[in-house]
């Protein structure tokens, strides 16, 4: 088990996730597919930051706070990858509920006020 | 080296693959099932399977967030929204460009997995088994990975503290959203 096996894992997710996105009539279901596509972003980015060493890793001395910046700024970038998320979900649900309010369909067909 | 013992042992590779099927697997299914509700759980299964992926790469404070935030959280609003608009059964249509947009998907997961596999990563095993590092270092990197939350939580409040701030204003800013795009009338 290696980098590339995550990094293929994560490709296969995002690209499930990345169909059903573009695919699905439903709103909620092409959030479910974009909840995906963040998850295996996320996957990817905690494994880069096991796995790969910065250029910088080298000369940045022996200081730990240097060593764990330089190692773990993968694994802050997927903690506000699921903070950002969480209020895109909690919106996009608001969103799908006040259209299923005012037209009763949660159809993103539908919803094309804005062509006409 | 960097976790001796546990990582390249027979038990990681056998917990690695199965975490990887089921992700994969309950993944297509969240996208395959017509009935919207079992969309939402398959959709708590690959969570989960992401989560123990995270245990594996040694992030276990992501891996507990994941739980709490994607499986506690996230899944229960999709329920509650997938219950709330009443689109259940007929629930997960695709529309008529599926198969262009399957194609796309395949082509894209094609040239990722092709750049993942053909890239020489500088992986830190193997700077660390060739000694190209100093001894104090390679100490270091060892104390930061045996327990990464205290560091983590260093850099969330030194490093990115910018950062941090703002996406506390940006849950308040969603919150707020949610609130008045729901309100009643």
């Amino acid at each position: 088990m290696s980098l590339e096996n995550f990094l293929i894992v994560s490709a296969i997710l995002f690209s499930i996730g990345l169909y059903g996105a573009l695919s699905k009539r439903n709103a909620i279901a092409v959030l479910m597919s974009v909840e995906l596509m963040f998850n295996a972003v996320n996957l990817a980015a905690v494994a880069f930051s096991r796995y790969t060493v910065p250029a910088t890793l080298a000369n940045t001395g022996s200081r730990a706070s240097d060593i764990a910046q330089s190692l773990l700024t993968g694994q802050i970038f997927a903690i506000f990858i699921i903070t950002i998320a969480a209020a895109e979900v909690a919106l996009g649900l608001a969103i799908v509920i006040a259209i299923y309010r005012s037209r009763s369909t949660v159809f993103v067909t539908d919803a094309a006020q804005m062509k006409k | 080296m960097l976790g001796q013992g546990t990582e390249g042992s027979l038990f990681v590779d056998v917990a690695f693959w199965m975490l990887a099927i089921s992700s994969i697997v309950a993944a297509v299914a969240v996208v395959q099932m017509q009935n919207l509700f079992r969309a939402a759980l398959f959709l708590i299964v690959s969570f989960l399977a992401v989560a123990g992926m995270f245990v594996l790469l040694r992030a276990e404070f992501l891996a507990a967030v994941q739980v709490l935030i994607y499986v506690g959280a996230i899944s229960v609003l999709i329920i509650f929204a997938i219950l709330m608009t009443g689109e259940v059964e007929r629930g997960s249509v695709a529309h008529t460009m599926r198969i262009p947009v399957a194609i796309l998907a395949a082509l894209f997961g094609a040239a990722a997995i092709f750049v993942a596999v053909n890239t020489n990563w500088l992986v830190l095993d193997t700077v660390l088994q060739n000694g190209s590092l100093s001894a104090a270092t390679t100490n270091q990197i060892e104390k930061v990975f045996s327990n990464t939350i205290p560091w983590i939580g260093r850099l969330l409040v030194q490093d990115f503290v910018l950062a941090f701030e703002v996406a506390s204003v940006v849950l308040l800013a969603a919150i707020i959203g949610a609130l008045a795009l729901i309100r009643e009338r």
